[in-house]
């Protein structure tokens, strides 16, 4: 791997949250202007360091899954590399953009399906014709079908997520960052989007997954990063090996376990 | 899902790791320090915001997605109605019903103004575009959280594109405004021509202002709290309701009343009000040679001879061309100030 280029790397990265209100301040309007007239800050700051120093850095071509139990870091770093939070210390370097889909990265809940994908297009500068040639390709991939004119609010959780990972692969990306996205579709949308990202990475590009289906991170990755508590445990090109040694480590969560074993 | 707070020692079930034990497989990195590694490849910080040259680019690139997103807000916008676009245009005649009823039969604000039914409607329809388009603006990062994190473009875009979507709707407004004036009494002359320069360049201040005022709601939520109260006070004294011409108040304050009509509300209604109203043309103040007997007339007894205020002497600032030097000096502040402030924090826009 170490031939190819590098497409991310991740310095020493620490990134800090700062969670206002955090206390048992209810916010109510008396305890505002209390604080107001006292010349206070905002009430009880209390800092999370989500990701304490981490170093790594991925090539072109690599499919890299993210694992570790809720609260690890994993969509932290995601949302570090898209350029979504500012770093405390260290860095993320990127080419190009990074793009990042998520669960809730819901587009335009209250336009219809057909103008989500039009408009989902031009915003990642495409031009008209471009947008025209590849509506049909997006609409198939999605599998949504006749809902297509309807407005994504009335979408069901899954459909909603498999046009907007259709939307946002129909462009080739640099660096795709994919957080839980695919996690509510079906078999067969799980088919398709993997094969997708196959040739995401063929074209040069490098693909980022979350997942708490391991099963899905075996099939899609040649590479994996354990998380733990904002540091990385482990970081490697041997998969199964590296979530056998997660397993091992986090043995009580069975609803992971079971498909792996099969 | 993204890192909250856990206590220390709180992961200590079965089987866990206890602290933060490193290490086992790490696939190695490479010996030079990673920073000049990233440089050598060309990678740059993921979350610096492009030059203002790539950024203008940018944006005249994504024009399709603006207009395209316009039209769609624009149609998505009464989907939920009965009555469905027929809102479009009742929403600005019952704004227009309201104000009339209130100013012009309740209170009789209409004193000395020809045709007030005309100037009103005329008044509310273009404060409406930029009161619309800054409060639209004040939320419309926060309101587009999403796509703002799915995709990347640049950010611009939004308020720009709701402008765009106020500028659609004023079209509408227009033809009924058009609709109301004529049976009021007002010709159709070439001057209607002139409305086009007029709206252009307040189409051009409400972008440059909603740049700004995105910027500032992007950080701050309490401004969409707040703004609702400024923009009504602005719009009282911008002369929406009533001639600032002739407002017995300002008699004698003449910087009071200088500053009035320069503001930007003041100057764009001013301007679309004297290209659309032949009343207006001819009762602005300036519009006859001075006559003092006639304008002290009109001073005691404005409603008997309203077209009188012509007589009077002209305010500083409300000539026609000084309204058109005053109109196109607050669009290209506005539209410099903002797209540079808006384009500082670009960065920034869509952290949680």
């Amino acid at each position: 791997m170490a031939v190819a280029d590098p497409t991310v790397v991740v310095d020493d990265l620490h990134i800090v949250y700062r969670v206002y209100g955090a206390g048992g301040d209810r916010g109510t309007a008396a305890t505002a202007l209390l604080r107001m007239m006292r010349r206070q800050h905002r009430p009880s700051i209390r800092e999370v360091h989500a990701i304490r120093g981490m170093s790594f850095v991925a090539y072109r071509g690599d499919a890299i899954g993210v694992i570790g139990r809720n609260g690890s870091g994993k969509s932290t770093l995601l949302r570090a590399i898209a350029g979504l939070l500012p770093a405390e210390h260290g860095a993320v370097y990127t080419t190009g953009e990074a793009s990042l889909l998520g669960v809730n990265a819901a587009l335009m809940d209250d336009l219809t399906g057909d103008r989500n994908v039009v408009l989902g297009c031009l915003a990642m500068g495409m031009t008209r014709q471009e947008a025209k040639d590849r509506y049909q390709e997006v609409v198939d991939f999605s599998g949504v079908g006749e809902f297509i004119d309807l407005p994504m609010r009335a979408y069901s959780t899954g459909m909603g997520s498999r046009l907007r990972f259709a939307i946002a692969s129909a462009k080739s990306h640099d660096v795709l960052l994919v957080d839980e996205a695919l996690a509510t579709g079906d078999a067969e949308f799980r088919r398709k989007s993997h094969r997708r990202i196959e040739e995401l990475r063929r074209d040069a590009g490098t693909v980022f997954l979350v997942a708490h289906n391991l099963n899905e991170i075996q099939e899609t990755c040649n590479r994996v990063i354990w998380l733990e508590k904002g540091k990385i445990i482990m970081d490697g090109d041997d998969v199964p090996g590296v979530i056998d040694a997660y397993l091992d480590a986090s043995g009580g969560e069975r609803r992971e376990r079971t498909p792996v074993s099969g | 899902m993204s890192g909250p707070a856990r206590p220390a020692g709180s992961l200590s079930a079965p089987g866990t790791l206890s602290g933060a034990t490193p290490v086992g497989e790490v696939t190695p990195l490479p010996d030079e320090p990673l920073a000049e590694l990233a440089a050598r490849y060309g990678l740059r910080p993921s979350n610096r915001r492009p030059t203002l040259l790539t950024y203008s680019r940018q944006l005249w690139q994504r024009r399709h997605f603006i207009l395209t997103f316009a039209t769609a807000r624009n149609v998505a916008m009464y989907t939920e109605a009965r009555l469905g676009q027929l809102w479009q245009v009742l929403t600005p005649l019952l704004n227009a019903g309201v104000y009339f009823l209130i100013f012009g039969v309740l209170l009789g604000t209409s004193r000395g103004v020809p045709n007030y039914l005309a100037f009103l409607v005329t008044g509310v329809f273009i404060f409406n575009f930029t009161q619309r388009s800054f409060l639209v603006a004040s939320r419309v990062i926060n309101d587009h959280l999403s796509l703002i994190r799915a995709l990347h473009f640049p950010r611009a875009c939004l308020p720009l594109g709701y402008v765009v979507v106020e500028l659609q709707q004023l079209m509408l407004s227009m033809l009924v405004l058009f609709v109301i004036v004529v049976p009021a009494g007002e010709p159709v002359t070439w001057y209607w021509l002139l409305l086009i320069p007029a709206l252009a360049l307040q189409a051009v201040f409400n972008v440059g202002g909603g740049m700004m005022i995105a910027r500032i709601g992007a950080g701050v939520d309490d401004l969409s709290q707040l703004l609702p109260f400024l923009l009504r006070t602005w719009m009282y004294v911008s002369g929406v309701l009533f001639s600032l011409d002739t407002l017995s108040r300002l008699k004698g304050h003449h910087t009071l009343q200088a500053i009035l009509q320069a503001n930007p509300a003041a100057v764009y209604i001013d301007l679309v009000r004297n290209a659309l109203l032949k009343s207006q043309r001819l009762s602005n103040p300036g519009a006859q040679p001075y006559n003092f007997s006639k304008c002290w007339w009109y001073g005691k007894h404005p409603t008997d001879k309203p077209y009188w205020s012509a007589y009077c002497h002209p305010p500083p600032l409300s000539t026609w061309p000084d309204l058109w030097w005053l109109g196109a000096g607050w669009a290209v502040a506005a539209l410099v100030i903002g797209f540079l402030l808006f384009w500082q924090a670009e960065a920034v826009y869509g952290r949680g």
